[in-house]
């Protein structure tokens, strides 16, 4: 069947803010979905509440929302824009329930809007509990003994009925959000209680535990014909029992017989085919080790995380094709667009093999448990492709950016054998680790095997890595050891670290093999590429044969792995930096290793190369494309960090120059730069042990605020306010950074934090707007919430800021982007930090001024001026709209961090609400980051319990929060304050106080709000934190910042309705400057 | 052991040894899939033939004593990226190695498998030798010599030498009565036709028409097989006279083709053929296109199928070649790619069903 004709205009819903388990892979998808359809001739309504994104852009869908995804708003959209059309599926868990949502609320009906690719009874059956079993049973699929139960009482009655341990899935969560494994009956209490009340729909499964079995997914296809295929099927390296999103998979399963691989694929398509999707799927199984016995765990029927990972694992665009599918076309009509022949009816044939490792934000939050389950905790992922298991599995450690070059974890190594099998039973992010030194250490296969379940395969490839390295320590380096260690993967770095010389008397150069899905089957054209070390050089040959000898030829370093502080924003600002050389007549030729984004799409760059990003890597490219140039100002830290690199082997870098990015990173360089400039910054010192760090905090003074140089996200930093907290600080600090940077301490400058993100041409400079955060310095800017233009900054400090901003860009020499933090205490600005490198903030800036700055950045580092472009200079004209910017953050799976907001970002995404006013704006904001906007009902209250600096200042918040209606409590000093003070409040007892407590509050469901703050977090065992992360798991909002909260309590009380305050399609914004700029020319 | 591959046009890929040593001609070709190579190595239309495998990682589950599509390995050689040495699964009993060892086949590991696959796409299917008696890089006097026997090598009587000698019933006590001719059979032919309730006569090739009909069959199965098609001069005469019986008739690959040019169709022989499991075929009688399992060198030209005689039924949705043939002069369908998988996807198992549902109707118009 063709396209269907009566499909003119269509909403596509996405997936909102980067959260654990719904992160840049729907960008990817509902991208790839939006170009389909308009290549179609389709006009795309594009709703989606992250501003991050690159569907948000005005260039890939007609009309662009950045509005709350609630389901009032998108019928409000509907409404406006009378779509004939919704698509469901490319927009995750999200985006697929508001979907159902709008179906069963009849809005389709009403507006005559048509649900493509599925049905709501299609999605029920595949996501609610009963009506899955019920398909599965008729399909006589097998599924784990299971049942869904609505209350405690029968979840324990069915446990003790199948026997321990169970698992808990609550209904309609994604992610497997409130999920877990019960060992025993109290674990049990926990975990339903909390299941259940975290499930929209109050329901939970109990399962039967097969922890142990292979978990083993297909990603499958259907169309409206019934052609079903699979894209791929994938292993996990960790058996069932670990969630798939943190387990190591593989790609194509390597374990599995033909008879067991056909069994289960079978099984996919059947259960596809009965479900009547059209479109994408993904269906998980649990196959016994030792028999064919297999059960059917969880079936997506959506694009999911695991699609875009078969679509790079193979090169098969999933999202596109599901796109196609539902606006009418079938599979056979579709053409491959890797061989440009064959048609997209077919299953890819794979010719090397796939890993992917998830990033855990553990290396941030010290704190946090480590442990795996069947909850979620990776903030993101990278793949690697290899022609040997050893080979990807080699690049994906590198990739994860761990400061690991082996699977070797140098706090396991000086731990004793018993302690490390013992080890082997923890179910952790650094189990992989632990495998390997037990495996370095020649532990039986069988022993670990035991306890771990991971298989014998898997084992014994990871043996060959670690008798490897094992031998490059012990046995004179041949040449056939060193060409062993380059065909597995060892860099050259490591090898010689490891035989420990400075010099290797060989070096051998990868050579680069395409990604066709056919194994070269067919003659493809797909850019797409990965290293190897064979003799024939396919990337050579691609680029003698396509590649344009007139063109520039330009290397774009991408971000790497999604994890907090280095988002999808960059993601976005490298796409652009491609794209905008594209349009400039250079080759853009893209190096990344995250699967999720649209930077590794195939199409997006003339050339992808899917490796790591790490010198040799990068080297190894060179060698093979001999680029012009490269820029490096828009991949995050992970781009950055590769300057000094390039700089040494003398590759040209676009714009700004290396020198810049150290001048602004090394402490004295900065103070030089200050002086020349004439810029006061809050006074700081450089220490490298805690020594120094006590002696220069006491000649600053207290608070003191300390971060190691050379991160991004500040990552460990804090404000300390006494020698204790120093103490502390450098204590976890010097255990977990590399020390060869020192750490920086600055006085803490208490004051409004404004944020400025600047275009310069080396001479020129335009700022598209200035930011000012709603919260104090002292909270990171990534957890702040952030206001366009500025509502409370005077006209001078504005003029300041730009004077500022125009300085630094001279001085550094500043071609392209740079970002300005600045602090403002009583009329007069401080510098906190420049950083001469795209921003988290320029996709939003971008979209609510209308000014494409990555384009324009990259145009000036290709020579062209500002004042030509048609934008101006200095800064530009505030927009018609506010916009603020609200963080999301991800605390319910991050168990045993504090929720408290510091120096040190927390926040996993972010939304954004556009309007007229600022408080309408902010209302749009708040409502978009989640925030419910309960009124309150008989006996609800807010508990306030702040620190007592703070104290002072929540007199007026109380007086306001009780005359909204609501009962307040407070622990003892907050509260005996608050009455002294003529503020009614009842007093609380702390947690570790006699029952009824705090606890108990909490546990009444009457709780609305929580306004916390402490002068101490971070430590789990500190009644604040146990107190904050109660509330968290309980969903019950806390404000750990009096501004936070005070902006909050003002948009509670306020008059204003979020159902009329306008809907603003921000592709008029970019249409409007496009009208201003040719009115000019 | 280094062990060498020397192609026809004189390029040399240097591996390691595996299996047997000594050295090996054949005809080399590439197969996609990524599992099932116990299948692939033990079926018989890869006789003659040196398998090259695109997945890099070959043997991880290792060999059983189950998965045999014959009881032996037809291929003349079998070169892999890496034989895995280390095998896991519930059921493996031996390595890759061992078992090549055991069948006296030649084989070849770590070359560059992508390489050699588009050379071969690039110059069609080629003669070759591996060899672990001398460095074909150094000894010119033997490397000419070997590459005379390599140029001068092709695969003839191909069934003949696949078939069985004897004929033997499998399932006896099933339903409907099914004669095989074995023209290089998977032995997954007569597993599917059992499961569904038959008794399967299998016969030697060149079993004449008189010795089929003898055994008063309900349906005749034309198996699949090696070699060029056209050879079979004897068998295409002998199918011509079955299919005046009306016997509900169904042929898979090479009976589907000798069934075509029994018909008046011809034969062509592909470039690099079809040998995967994701090929995928269009079924014009429902607009569907299935997944399927292949391994063919030659096929049948549509434009030459008389339509009188016939009509193509299915077209592969990739090059658009033939892959099946309905003949509505006799009662008979035939097609080109696997229905009984073994490896490969089982989207197509159906087709035996249909055969059966004509033996039924068949038996039911008596």
């Amino acid at each position: 069947m063709p396209k269907d004709p009566s499909i003119k205009k269509v909403l596509v819903i996405g997936s909102g803010p980067i959260i654990i388990g719904q992160a840049a892979e729907f960008d990817y998808s509902g991208t790839q979905a939006c170009r389909a359809l308009k290549s179609e001739g389709i006009e795309v309504v594009l709703v989606n509440s992250n501003p991050a994104t690159i569907m948000t852009d005005p260039d890939i869908a007609d009309h662009v929302y950045i509005e709350p995804l609630n389901a009032e708003t998108v019928t409000r959209i509907i409404e406006k824009e009378r779509p004939d059309s919704i698509l469901p599926n490319l927009g995750g868990q999200t985006g697929l329930n508001l979907s159902m949502e709008l179906a069963r609320g009849g809005v389709l009906d009403k507006y005559g809007v048509r649900l493509l690719a599925c049905r709501p009874d299609t999605i029920d059956r595949a996501e609610d509990r009963q009506l899955f079993k019920d398909t599965m049973e008729k399909l006589h699929q097998p599924i784990i003994p299971s049942k869904v139960v609505e209350n405690l009482g029968d979840a324990l009655q069915f446990a003790g009925k199948i026997g321990y341990p169970v698992i808990v899935r609550p209904a309609f969560t994604m992610g497997g959000t409130g999920g877990g494994i019960c060992e025993d009956a109290e674990k049990l209490h926990e975990i339903a209680t909390n299941g259940l009340r975290l499930s929209p729909i109050h329901q939970i499964l109990v399962e039967k535990c097969i922890s142990g079995w292979k978990e083993i997914e297909y990603e499958v296809m259907r169309d409206s014909k019934g052609n079903v295929i699979t894209v791929c099927n994938m292993e996990n390296l960790d058996p069932v029992g670990i969630h798939t999103g943190d387990s190591i998979v593989v790609a194509p399963s390597q374990t599995l017989s033909d008879r067991e691989y056909q069994m289960l694929r079978t099984a996919a398509l059947d259960i596809i085919t009965e479900l009547g999707i059209e479109g994408g799927c993904n269906c998980q199984f649990a196959l016994k080790p030792d028999s064919f016995e297999y059960a059917v765990i969880e079936v997506n029927p959506r694009v999911s995380r695991s699609s875009a990972l078969a679509s790079k694992a193979t090169g098969y665009p999933i999202a596109k094709v599901a796109t196609k599918i539902a606006i009418g076309y079938t599979l056979d009509e579709i053409i491959n667009e890797v061989t440009g022949e064959t048609c997209a009816c077919f299953e890819p044939a794979l010719d090397y093999v796939v890993v992917k490792y998830p990033k855990w934000p553990f290396d941030k939050f010290v704190y946090a448990h480590k442990d795996l389950g069947t909850q979620m905790m990776a903030t993101g992922e990278v793949m690697a492709i290899g022609n040997n298991f050893e080979h990807a599995l080699m690049k994906a450690v590198s990739s994860i950016e761990l400061g690991l070059e082996t699977m070797t974890l140098p706090a396991f190594e000086s731990w004793e054998t018993p302690d490390i099998i013992d080890h082997l039973h923890v179910q952790d992010s650094e189990r992989a680790f632990c495998v390997y030194e037990a495996l370095k250490r020649g532990v039986p296969h069988e022993v670990i095997y035991d306890i771990t379940k991971i298989d014998h395969w898997f084992l014994d490839k990871m043996q060959n890595l670690a008798n490897l390295e094992n031998a490059l320590k012990s046995q004179p380096l041949t040449q056939e050891l060193y060409n062993q260690a380059k065909e597995m993967g060892f860099l050259d770095k490591t090898i010689s670290r490891l035989y420990g010389v400075k010099e290797l008397p060989w070096h051998r150069t990868a050579s680069f093999k395409m990604v066709d899905t056919c194994a070269a089957e067919f003659n493809a054209k797909t850019p797409y590429f990965y290293s190897t070390y064979d003799e024939v050089n396919e990337g050579e040959e691609f680029i003698a044969e396509h590649s344009d000898p007139k063109k520039k030829k330009i290397l774009v370093f991408g971000s790497g792995p999604i994890r907090i502080g280095q988002g999808i924003e960059f993601d976005y600002c490298s796409v652009h930096a491609v794209w905008t050389l594209k349009q400039n007549g250079c080759e853009a030729i893209l190096v990344n290793n995250n699967p999720e984004t649209v930077s590794t799409d195939f199409d997006t760059g003339d050339r992808l190369y899917f490796d790591p990003l790490n010198p040799e890597s990068v080297d190894n490219i060179i060698a093979t494309e001999k680029p012009d140039g490269c820029v490096v100002q828009f991949g995050g830290q992970t781009a950055i960090k590769l300057a000094t690199h390039m700089d040494k082997i003398g590759l040209p870098i676009l714009g700004t120059p290396a020198d810049a990015i150290d001048e602004a990173e090394d402490r004295e360089r900065f103070d030089e730069l200050l002086e020349r400039c004439g810029i006061p910054r809050p006074e700081g010192r450089t220490v490298f042990n805690t020594e120094e760090a006590l002696k220069a905090a006491d000649e600053l003074g207290f608070p003191v605020l300390l971060r190691p140089s050379y991160v991004l996200g500040g990552q460990n930093m804090i404000v300390a306010y006494n020698t204790a907290d120093v103490v502390e600080y450098m204590g976890v600090i010097m255990a977990h950074v590399d020390m060869d940077h020192p750490v920086l301490m600055d006085k803490y400058i208490l004051g409004t934090e404004c944020e400025v993100d600047a275009i310069c041409d080396g001479e020129d400079f335009l700022i598209p707007g200035i930011m000012e955060h709603v919260e104090r310095t002292g909270i990171h800017s990534g957890d702040s919430i952030s206001v366009y233009p500025p509502q409370h900054l005077s006209p001078s400090v504005i003029r300041t800021l730009v004077d500022y901003t125009g300085r630094f860009a001279r001085e550094l020499k500043v071609v392209g982007l740079v970002n300005v933090q600045y602090a403002v205490q009583n009329g007069k600005v401080y510098v906190i930090e420049v950083n001469p490198r795209s921003s988290r903030t320029v996709p939003y800036i971008s979209k609510v001024t209308g000014i494409p700055m990555v384009e324009l950045a990259v145009r000036c580092t290709l020579g062209e001026k500002l004042k030509d472009m048609g934008y101006g200079t200095g800064l530009f004209p505030d927009a018609p709209y506010v916009a603020v910017k609200v963080p999301v953050f991800s605390f319910e799976k991050l168990h045993g961090v504090d929720t408290m907001l510091g120096p040190e970002m927390k926040s996993t995404g972010e939304v954004l609400g556009i309007a007229p006013t600022y408080k309408e704006a902010l209302l749009k904001g708040l409502v978009a980051a989640g925030y419910q906007f309960k009124k309150p009902g008989p006996g609800s209250c807010v508990i306030l319990t702040v620190k007592d600096s703070d104290k002072p200042e929540i007199l007026d918040l109380a007086w306001k929060l009780k005359d909204y209606g609501y009962k307040l409590y407070g622990t003892e000093g907050t509260c005996r304050f608050l009455n002294k003070h003529m503020v009614a409040c009842n007093m609380v007892r702390q947690m570790s106080g006699d029952r009824p407590n705090v606890v108990d509050l909490l546990e009444s469901g009457l709780v609305d709000y929580i306004i916390s703050t402490s002068a101490k977090g971070r430590d789990p065992s500190r009644d604040s934190v146990k107190f904050r992360r109660k509330a968290c798991e309980l969903s019950i909002p806390t404000l750990t910042a009096l501004d936070t909260a005070n902006v909050l309590v003002d948009a509670l009380r306020g008059d204003h309705d979020i159902s009329t305050i306008p809907l603003v399609d921000i592709a008029d914004l970019a249409k409007e400057n496009a009208r201003r700029r040719l009115a000019k020319g | 052991m280094n062990a060498y591959l020397l192609l026809a046009n004189g390029q040399v890929l240097t591996g390691k040894s595996i299996g047997q040593t000594g050295t090996t001609i054949g005809e080399v070709v590439f197969a996609t899939g990524m599992v099932g190579f116990q299948e692939t190595l033990t079926d018989p239309s890869y006789y003659g033939q040196i398998i090259t495998q695109t997945y890099p990682l070959i043997g991880n589950y290792g060999m059983n004593d189950q998965d045999y599509e014959s009881d032996k390995i037809w291929a003349k050689g079998y070169i892999v990226r890496q034989a895995c040495q280390t095998p896991s699964n519930f059921r493996c009993q031996m390595t890759l190695d061992a078992f090549l060892k055991q069948h006296n086949i030649i084989g070849l590991e770590g070359i560059d498998t992508r390489a050699l696959t588009k050379i071969l796409r690039t110059a069609g299917v080629m003669n070759g030798a591996i060899t672990t008696e001398f460095d074909p890089r150094n000894d010119q006097a033997r490397t000419a010599a070997l590459l005379e026997e390599i140029r001068s090598y092709a695969i003839l009587d191909a069934v003949k030498a696949v078939t069985c000698a004897q004929p033997s019933v499998h399932n006896p006590q099933g339903r409907y009565h099914v004669a095989l001719l074995d023209l290089g059979c998977k032995n997954n032919i007569v597993r599917c036709l059992a499961k569904r309730d038959c008794k399967v006569t299998v016969l030697p090739g060149n079993a004449s028409p008189a010795q089929v009909l003898e055994l008063n069959p309900d349906g005749i199965m034309l198996s699949n097989g090696p070699g060029d098609p056209a050879e079979n001069v004897e068998i295409i005469a002998n199918i011509r006279t079955l299919m005046e019986s009306g016997i509900p008739t169904f042929g898979i690959c090479l009976g589907h083709q000798l069934t075509a040019l029994a018909a008046g169709a011809r034969t062509e022989k592909l470039k690099f053929g079809h040998r995967g499991a994701n090929q995928p075929v269009t079924d014009h009688t429902d607009g569907r296109t299935y997944i399927t399992s292949q391994n063919h060198g030659y096929a049948v030209v549509s434009d030459s199928v008389p339509p009188e005689m016939g009509k193509v039924s299915h077209l592969n949705a990739n090059d658009g070649t033939c892959e099946g043939v309905e003949y509505a002069a006799w009662n008979c369908f035939t097609v080109q790619f696997h229905p009984e998988a073994n490896g490969g996807p089982k989207d197509t198992e159906y087709l035996f069903d249909r055969f059966v549902e004509r033996i039924k109707a068949g038996k039911e118009g008596e």
